[in-house]
């Protein structure tokens, strides 16, 4: 089956009000999707949902495969070291992916893996974060905002270990309000409206 | 899936063990009331071994309590706990797994350090064997309560006052069923229908803290 994640019509509400116009959403083996839309307007909220951390009020959504969420929280635990955070995420995640050497140099923090997480800066977090996707494999791969705190070198990163998961048959949903991703093959695009708010 | 739960309880014993003060602080606890209590009310045999189950039992209760605070908090600040719902073990069984390794940092040293504290307050030693069994089936309902009373108060900063009100009335029932047992025994009475009464309420911890946690964990994280 070549869809990995399927929704339709799905949508979430706060306190009785739709956060944004409930939209369809399909991640296809070997496709990169990005959503896109004003601040505000519940990108990290359609994250979420398609992760399964909140359930969803309306609409169907439906898994074919394993999941990697990354939010605007790195989820590294800063008293333990870079290398025991990522050996945490091979364990408990169900099937090991890359060694855990080598995902640090893949995301450039090649010799800090003793450092303990807490003295990493924000850019240096997100790293580890990445690193995470890296040592465990998982089909989709769910991105709020995975280029914010990083540099320029860090962006091109990010596009490259895109590029790598969709040669691998994986899917990638991803928000992004500042650098696009450049990939070979363009990604599809779903732009989300605020739901308009009843009463206000 | 029991990889994943292993690799949880591996990094929270993990960390329990970095943070070496904190962890250590239910031992600190229980001498702190060893030793001070004597002091405070006379070093008389008598009235020691009278209080000493219930001292024992205080001294575990403010343990429990103590750790509470650092039992879900931490990781919903780092983001930790909206990887659950992720992972491939059910949440109910990682809620469970994080609450046994509070049992363990906070239950355990306190169980494994009660012949010495019943030495200590002269605890006829007949007393003993029945004061280390509602322990062991006490320590986890503490556990259990105080898990779900941490996740009902996660969403409210500084929530540890709420936190203390919300247990205390129902950990009440376990400290008086548990001294009532040992104090019975001590008296020479059968000290069954406390204890029967505590397994129940294990029981009903065990099947419904868990499954409660879970729900006010969700309404936290989203």
């Amino acid at each position: 089956m070549s869809e990995l994640l399927l929704a339709e019509a799905v949508g979430f509400t706060r306190s009785g009000d739709l956060v944004f116009d409930p939209v369809d959403v399909r991640l296809e083996r070997g496709k990169a999707l990005v959503i896109a839309g004003p601040n505000g307007s519940g990108k990290t909220t359609l994250l979420r949902l398609l992760a399964g951390i909140l359930t969803p009020a309306c609409g169907k959504l439906e898994r074919h495969g394993s999941l990697a969420f990354l939010g605007h929280l790195a989820a590294v635990k800063g008293d333990l070291t870079v290398r025991e955070n990522l050996e945490f995420t091979v364990r408990f995640c169900a099937h090991p992916g890359m060694p855990v050497n080598q995902a640090l140099a893949r995301v450039g923090l090649a010799g800090l893996g003793l450092r303990p997480a807490r003295a990493l800066s924000a850019g240096q977090k997100r790293r580890v974060g990445l690193a995470c996707l890296l040592v465990a494999r998982r089909e989709i791969w769910l991105l709020d905002e995975p280029y914010a705190s990083l540099d320029d070198v860090g962006g091109e990163l990010v596009d490259s270990l895109l590029e790598q998961h969709l040669a691998g048959g994986g899917a990638v949903a991803l928000s992004t309000h500042q650098r696009q991703p450049r990939l070979n093959t363009d990604p599809g695009r779903l732009l989300i409206r605020p739901a308009a708010r009843g009463g206000e | 899936m029991f990889k994943s739960l292993l690799a949880l309880l591996r990094r929270d014993l993990r960390l329990a063990i970095r943070h070496g003060g904190e962890s250590l602080m239910p031992l600190l606890f229980l001498f702190a009331v060893l030793i001070l209590v004597p002091l405070g009310v006379g070093p008389g045999p008598n009235l020691l071994s009278a209080i000493a189950p219930g001292m024992v039992w205080v001294a575990a209760l403010l343990a429990s309590l103590l750790a509470l605070e650092g039992l879900f908090r931490p990781d919903l600040e780092d983001g930790t706990l909206e990887q659950w719902w992720t992972a491939p073990a059910p949440v109910g069984l990682l809620v469970t797994t994080r609450l046994f390794s509070h049992w363990l940092i906070t239950g355990l040293p306190v169980i494994l350090f009660a012949p010495l504290a019943a030495q200590m307050l002269y605890l006829p030693d007949h007393a003993l064997p029945v004061l280390m069994l509602t322990l062991v089936i006490g320590t986890p309902i503490l556990s259990l309560i105080g898990g779900l009373a941490s996740a009902l108060t996660l969403g409210t900063k500084r929530g540890s006052v709420l936190l203390s009100i919300l247990i205390f009335p129902l950990v009440v029932p376990v400290l008086i069923f548990a001294t009532g047992a040992v104090s019975a025994v001590a008296d020479g009475l059968s000290p069954q229908a406390h204890l029967g009464l505590l397994t129940s309420l294990l029981i009903l911890a065990v099947v419904l803290a868990p499954l409660a946690t879970t729900a006010a964990l969700k309404l936290n994280v989203e």
